[in-house]
């Protein structure tokens, strides 16, 4: 088995490394991993320090690294052109790597409103976002937001008026999509940090729209 | 009406959204993160778009009644055994073993 990163050292744990506030596995598919992980490191493809380097890693991604981008995008015009331009180019600037994905930067407005969806899988852009929550992934959202936007986007708390345009983009094994929501009114005085925590990881997808900085949600 | 693929479900009818937060369990980790390390250079054993199409070739009762991460680890066997990393028998074997480790004795 791989080691425990959790310490149990009092605990009578000898026959696994689970820690005991987590349910043991007993599904088949569950099963099917551990089988899979330890044949990976037995053979010498995988090793279990890369495995638990890349949970860690995992764990260290958010969906702040992409409010810090769109901070910048709403008070640097120059950078904001560059990232719609070039969004892979533009964001390395962050110190991403941005693989083989195409990213693309969607500005929304208040004329245009754009939704991001993964409607065959699940595909998301998880060095700017981190990994996707489990209602992106779910076959309601992937099914209704391509076809009733405005109701699903209500199911979210987020109304728009009914002059704006809703654009939903459909992303793909290769090209990935980040939306720069509109920036709130009132927020002219504000730093760059103050402004990326107004920047949900919903506002970025495009189901939500910015914090309002006072404090209200529409 | 043309056939679908099992995951083509853009469109269709479907209830209200689930909108809760799930943290992800250990398991759920592990098979991201292999997942990840696999296809990622150095390795690139495979492209995430082979990672789809595997999943759209799982059996449709298989797909429907499956939990996400079941999927990604059911279409990662799969992968393994296509790209001829691990055979049937090493995992059956191995199956078995961790079978009769996890049962409650």
């Amino acid at each position: 088995m791989t080691g425990n990163s959790g310490s149990h050292g009092g605990h009578d744990h000898s026959h696994n490394d689970f820690q005991p506030d987590i349910k043991e596995p007993t599904e088949n598919w569950e099963l099917l991993e551990i089988a899979l992980r330890e044949l990976l490191v037995d053979k010498g493809v995988l090793s279990a320090r890369e495995i638990q380097d890349e949970i860690e890693a995992w764990e260290k991604k958010s969906p702040e690294k992409g409010a810090e981008i769109v901070a910048r995008a709403w008070v640097d015009e120059e950078f904001k052109a560059r990232l719609l331009e070039d969004a892979n180019r533009t964001i390395q600037e962050f110190g991403i790597e941005v693989e083989i994905l195409k990213m693309v930067a969607l500005e929304n407005t208040p004329e245009l409103h754009h939704v991001v969806v993964c409607t065959l899988c699940s595909c998301y852009p998880r060095p700017i976002l981190g990994v996707p929550p489990l209602w992106y992934k779910s076959k309601q959202y992937r099914s209704r937001v391509i076809r009733e936007p405005r109701a699903v986007l209500r199911e979210f708390g987020t109304k728009l008026s009914d002059d704006t345009e809703i654009r939903v983009v459909d992303s793909t094994a290769d090209c990935r999509y980040l939306v720069i929501p509109v920036r709130p009114v009132g927020t002219e005085k504000m730093t760059e940090e103050e402004l990326a925590k107004l920047i949900t990881r919903d506002s970025m997808i495009g189901t939500a729209q910015a914090r309002d900085p006072i404090g209200q949600r529409s | 009406m043309k056939n679908r693929l099992i995951s083509d479900i853009g469109g269709l009818p479907e209830g209200p959204l689930d909108l809760a937060e799930h943290e992800p369990t250990m398991t759920e980790r592990r098979i991201d993160a292999m997942m990840m390390l696999l296809r990622a250079k150095p390795r690139s054993f495979w492209a995430s778009d082979e990672n789809r199409r595997t999943i759209e070739n799982l059996e449709p009762d298989t797909y429907k009644k499956s939990e996400y991460y079941e999927r990604w680890v059911l279409a990662m066997k799969e992968l393994l055994l296509e790209k001829g990393i691990l055979t049937e028998a090493e995992i059956e074997n191995k199956l078995k073993e961790v079978r009769s480790r996890t049962e409650p004795s």
